[in-house]
């Protein structure tokens, strides 16, 4: 054997060791957990044979408690680029095989370094995170750690696409990344994130409670917010992943790479999909299986907040954002997790150059001294922010009520939306028309002899004269007025229209958004 | 989604919508009026000592009890003068958040 080929056998060997990670036990346990193992994700996330790994023999940095003289492979964590849909991506996946992927100084910095490769290169980020914390013997070096990966998930937000996927535990510290990308899977059963454990809230204050009722996959996907995406199994969370990949670009400076346009294959007939009655509700998502291409659309943070609807689509083969409100729950109101939820879409869209389409059928905000003190006005305040801020093409269409502040606040004309449309039943108004008129013929209404029937009056009148289209367009808020069927149409004029739409804003070293 | 079923009447601005609700809408605290006098726990924790007794009459900022809770022994003073109407709590009680304490009444 010449030495060349000696050399590549002690390679082989020394990789095949790094490989096993944790060993055969702690895979074992791994996969009794009903998990994959590091490697295993990773190769079932990428495109075949588009895996290569970085830093495999990258060594710890304990030298207290004995850990000086332990081999952790891979340190725990294992990072590498690859491709997905032929997109290139740079990846890393917490081995919890290895000290229970635990987090030191050079786990940290092998995260770090693809991270900075990610940024350099302008390609997404996808981590995923199943770890037990903080390697505690090595102390503040591991609290460095997770704060110089806090700071490139910074630095790059808004330039690269970011994405997590909790495929184990995440807790304290170690949460906070997650949050600052920009999209967050979770599994049922798997995942689990908090900032302080069910043992330490038991100690503290007496509360008893698991930890999937304090943070499992289905509270952050439903009460939280802090997860976009919800599915029943690793292997249903990666074609999550690869499908957001697909409708997303590689970076702030590309638009998403465009498919082969298709019409929208529903059934549903859109004039049937909206009832013409105010009051009665209907699934938002049916209009926008109307109006996308092959009737399909990606839903983001579907279970959280469902009284507003954002996601993508595409038009004419191009990736799109939609911003619907959701009659079907709570009336489509705007409160504070449905103006997060929005406020959040609107500024990804706005970032990655993807044209944002509202469909507007809302009756106002929530009443409620828990809203109220929850701090509605602020939260409510990111929407308009939000869409003020947003220059790429922004396009609304008011499918039926556009009352009040939720008038303002879903990208109108008075918050620099580029086209407004309004289908003929649409009523865009102060208020509802049994509140105006309550207020407006008060007198009338007091003074009537029937003053049930006198109020049923009013608010027919109020309806004809104010709660319509005309009144807007008579102003020129809405530019046309228009029928239900040309809604796909006259969206992909609009879009095309404005490709080459160029806003600009004054200088400055960043907004204060109010979060 | 849930089922069509639990469609609710839901009023926002004097109109009354039909809808669903959330779960977590459902679930969402109700606001109680605060009373003048009541001292009511903000967390849950131990009462570590108690200063006062039914009957006795304080002065606004007198010391009440001494209130464990998250490693911080927390001094519980009187919100307004008066005389103390109920002593809720004894030394060494476990209780939880939003727990009235003290009565006091001027």
């Amino acid at each position: 054997m010449t030495d060349l080929h000696k050399n590549i056998q002690a390679l082989r060997k020394k990789k095949a060791v790094v490989q096993m990670g944790g060993g055969e036990a702690a895979i074992e346990k791994q996969i009794a957990m009903g998990k994959l193992t590091a490697r295993e994700r990773i190769l079932s996330l990428l495109d075949p044979h588009s895996f290569h790994e970085y830093d495999m023999f990258v060594k710890h940095d304990g030298r207290d408690f004995g850990m000086e003289k332990k081999e952790l492979p891979g340190d725990g964590v294992v990072t590498g680029t690859g491709t997905i849909f032929g997109a290139p991506v740079c990846i890393y996946a917490q081995d919890f095989t290895v000290a229970g992927g635990s987090l030191g100084l050079q786990h940290a910095r092998k995260i770090t370094k693809i991270m900075d490769h990610a940024l350099k290169m302008k390609c997404p980020i996808i981590g995923i995170n199943d770890s037990g914390g903080a390697r505690i013997q090595e102390g503040v070096g591991a609290l460095a750690g997770y704060g110089e990966i806090f700071y490139r998930n910074t630095i790059a937000s808004g330039v690269i696409p970011q994405i997590s996927l909790i495929l184990g535990p995440c807790a304290g510290g170690a949460v906070y990344s997650p949050a600052l990308t920009d999209f967050v899977f979770v599994v049922e059963n798997i995942s689990k994130m908090f900032i302080t454990g069910p043992n330490v809230i038991k100690t503290v204050l007496g509360e008893d409670i698991s930890m999937e009722d304090l943070g499992g996959a289905r509270v952050h996907a439903e009460i939280t917010g802090n997860a976009h995406f919800y599915a029943q199994s690793e292997v249903e969370c990666f074609e999550q992943v690869k499908r957001l990949v697909s409708f997303i670009p590689w970076n702030n400076l590309e638009k998403a790479k465009p498919v082969e346009p298709k019409e929208p294959c529903a059934e549903l007939n859109i004039e049937e999909v909206v009832p013409a009655d105010p009051k009665q509700p209907y699934d938002v998502r049916d209009v926008i299986r109307c109006i996308v291409d092959d009737s399909d659309f990606l839903e983001v943070q579907e279970l959280w907040a469902a009284n507003i609807v954002v996601g993508f689509g595409r038009m004419a083969g191009e990736t799109v954002g939609f911003v619907a409100n959701q009659p079907m729950v709570l009336a489509g109101v705007l409160d504070c997790d449905s103006s997060d939820k929005a406020a959040r879409f609107i500024r990804f869209c706005d970032s990655f150059n993807i044209p944002i389409i509202t469909l507007e059928d809302m009756p106002g905000y929530l009443p409620g001294v828990d809203q109220e003190h929850a701090g509605v006005i602020r939260h409510g305040a990111k929407v308009l922010y939000a869409y003020s801020e947003a220059t790429v093409p922004k396009i609304t269409v008011i499918l039926r009520k556009a009352y009040g502040g939720g008038y303002i606040a879903m990208n109108s004309r008075h918050l620099g939306a580029d086209f407004m449309f309004a289908w003929p039943g649409a009523e865009i108004a102060v208020m509802g028309p049994e509140g105006a008129a309550n207020i407006i013929f008060r007198k009338e209404i007091m003074e009537a002899e029937d003053q049930d029937a006198m109020r049923q009056e009013k608010v027919k009148e109020y309806i004809e004269k104010f709660a319509n289209p005309y009144v807007a367009a008579s102003r020129g808020f809405i530019d046309s007025v228009i029928e239900p069927k040309e809604t796909r149409m006259l969206i992909l004029h609009a879009l095309k229209l404005s490709v080459l739409k160029e806003e600009y804003r004054p200088a400055k070293k960043h907004g204060l958004p109010p979060f | 989604m849930e089922k069509k079923e639990e469609l609710v009447d839901f009023v926002v601005t004097a109109r009354k919508y039909k809808t669903l609700l959330t779960t977590k809408y459902k679930n969402r605290p109700v606001w109680r009026k605060p009373v003048e006098g009541e001292v009511i726990s903000t967390l849950p924790g131990t009462i570590l000592r108690v200063e006062v007794k039914e009957g006795d009459r304080v002065e606004e900022g007198q010391l009440l009890l001494i209130h464990e809770a998250i490693k911080m022994q927390n001094r519980i003073v009187a919100p307004v003068a008066g005389t103390i109407q109920v002593m809720n709590v004894t030394e060494g009680d476990k209780i939880g958040k939003n727990h009235l304490m003290v009565k006091i009444k001027n």
